[in-house]
């Protein structure tokens, strides 16, 4: 081919190369079928400068084309489904630093105050409450919630609240709370993390691939929170050990107003921050996946034999069930978020098998925890605590059985990875309901012990 | 005669299922096969048809490998899976429902215009009776 020609798709090539969702290897592809055009267009007759222009055409609009592949490839275009378009105006961007700022401040405040009115326990069950509504309303601003949509989340929540708040729960031994109270206070967070995601899909609850990006949005918000934290740690760690030097004692100031402002504040600010700097963590993401995965299943396996060694399961301790519990609800964040991370055309490799051994070990490590229940259930007889975390498990059984069955498929190229990514999406609202259960029929059903 | 642009669209994907299920093939052989078997009538922006296969790719219809084509350049190759030939058997069935539905219906319009053409002749008899 001419030297002009080769230029000319070189910057074709360029051309096409600047959409978002058209990646290096769909460049290639097109490349490959436009050069082959060419070459059967000459062969016909026509000059090389004629065929280029001729494929060209053919290859059709290229918007429209992109807008095909962003369709297809919308994890591609995760980056710009949170940036409306027209939020290229640098008004816009002060705007909503504005507005997270407001919001920040005002899930400080309600903590503070939340502090400062409510009881110990009442607090312990409230946090949630006071907190989660601002991270759902920059949602509501963010997406532009119709007055419905925004109606349609605050019943349910109130309904939560109401429950939470007008239920006798009985304190337990030594004036600590009852179990149900505690209960109550670990699940409420699960039902109202479901509405923050009804807020971040903007009504598209329906789509699996909305329902993916929550998922990704729960991870990232999870690593921002802790970046976050840890830096303002390191700084209040050091302004604590100035003033202490210099006699004055700052300890109570940051019990009572810097933590309770800053922790929910952070929360806000995380959110906004996995919004607007998506590309930053995107790129991390895969990497923390693949270095946890394997550090996970070395754990998972070290206490499994650690368990299975450890003689008689009845007399397992119940601190250990819950913190095994704990682990397992971890284990399979890790596994959702490596799925959200996961290009799904990549054909299955050694990190797909790796990630089966992570469910596998996890598995394995549920069966003995539910053989413990069980006995420890068959010994002592049934109480909330026991049954809570006996449902809990069976959920992640279920969840984890169809995974690894799902990943044994897709490794030996049975099924797409599409229908492993599908399970999670579709599972995912079951642990909502589960954790509604858990604070709205178990307080009576215990007699709020 | 240019086929309508949602008819090409409807029909985009069993044509690449039945193509596949032919022999594994490149885009640009899918889309010579197209032309070749429509006689050049169904056209496609070249283009479109790498969104739909991946579609398909990530359906589990179609599986994709990277090779080189004759130029030595890379080149995406295309294959049919067990499971794109059950889809591809159910698109069969549905399509020829659809087929067999149009084909009578062509068949009856066909017929009463036959009816109608013959009708004027019997009609003007009456006529020319009250002439």
């Amino acid at each position: 081919m001419r030297p002009e020609v080769e230029e000319q798709i070189a910057r074709w090539r360029e051309y096409v190369h600047r959409r978002r969702a058209v990646s290096t290897a769909d460049v290639d592809e097109l490349e490959d079928h436009l050069r082959a055009q060419v070459a059967d267009l000459g062969a016909a007759g026509l000059d090389d400068d004629e065929a280029f222009l001729v494929a060209i055409k053919r290859m059709g609009d290229l918007d429209a084309v992109s807008r095909e592949f962003a369709v297809e490839h919308s994890e591609r275009m995760w980056k710009q489904l949170v940036v409306p378009a027209d939020d290229a105006a640098g008004g816009t961007a002060w705007r909503e630093l504005a507005v997270v700022l407001a919001l920040a401040v005002g899930a400080g405040a309600a903590l503070r105050v939340g502090l400062a009115l409510l009881p110990g326990d009442a607090l312990l069950r409230n946090a949630a409450l006071l907190v989660l509504p601002f991270v759902v309303a920059y949602f509501a601003w963010k997406r532009r919630l119709t007055a419905r949509a925004v109606a349609a989340l605050a019943v349910p929540y109130a309904a939560l609240a109401v429950v939470v708040n007008v239920y006798p729960f009985e304190p337990g031994a030594a004036g600590s709370p009852g179990a149900t109270a505690v209960l109550a206070a670990l699940h409420a967070p699960v039902v109202l993390w479901l509405l923050v995601g009804l807020a971040y899909v903007g009504g598209r609850w329906r789509s699996d691939g909305r329902r993916m990006d929550f998922v990704r949005f729960t991870g990232e918000l999870a690593i921002y929170w802790t970046l976050l934290a840890i830096g303002g740690g390191v700084l209040l760690g050091l302004t604590v050990g100035v003033l202490g030097l210099v006699g004055v004692d700052f300890e109570p100031v940051l019990g009572d107003w810097v933590l309770p402002l800053a922790v929910p504040g952070a929360l806000v600010v995380a959110a906004w921050l996995v919004e607007a700097k998506q590309d930053v963590v995107e790129n991390i993401a895969p990497v923390l996946t693949k270095v946890f995965t394997p550090l996970t299943i070395v754990m998972l396996l070290s206490l499994l034999g650690v368990l299975l060694t450890a003689g008689d399961l009845v007399d397992v301790d119940r601190e250990l069930l819950i913190l095994m519990d704990a682990i397992l609800v971890l284990v399979l964040c890790l596994l959702l978020y490596a799925i959200s991370a996961r290009d799904p055309l990549t054909p299955p490799g050694l990190f797909d098998a790796l990630q089966l051994v992570l469910v596998v070990a996890a598995l394995a490590v549920d069966a003995v925890m539910l053989t413990a229940m069980l006995t420890r259930i068959a010994e002592f007889g049934f109480s909330p605590n026991k049954v809570a975390a006996l449902g809990l498990n069976l959920l992640l059984l279920v969840h984890l059985v169809r995974a690894a069955w799902l990943t044994v498929g897709f490794l030996r190229r049975r099924r797409p990875f599409g229908a492993l990514e599908r399970w999670q999406t579709h599972y995912l609202p079951v642990y909502a309901a589960w954790a509604a259960v858990v604070v709205v029929v178990f307080p009576p059903l215990f007699a709020f012990a | 005669m240019r086929i309508d642009k949602d008819l090409v669209a409807a029909s985009a994907t069993p044509l690449v299922l039945g193509i596949l299920a032919e022999g594994d093939l490149h885009g640009y052989a899918i889309l010579k096969r197209v032309a070749e078997l429509s006689g050049g009538r169904m056209q496609w922006s070249d283009g479109m048809l790498y969104p739909l296969l991946h579609r398909l790719e990530r359906q589990g219809f179609v599986a994709a490998a990277w090779g080189t084509s004759e130029a030595g350049r890379r080149r995406k190759h295309y294959a049919l899976t067990p499971a794109g030939r059950d889809a591809l058997a159910e698109r069969q069935e549905q399509w020829s429902v659809v087929a067999d539905a149009l084909k009578q219906v062509w068949q009856h319009a066909r017929d009463s215009a036959e009816r109608v053409a013959q009708g004027p002749a019997g009609l003007a008899r009456p006529a020319e009776g009250w002439a």
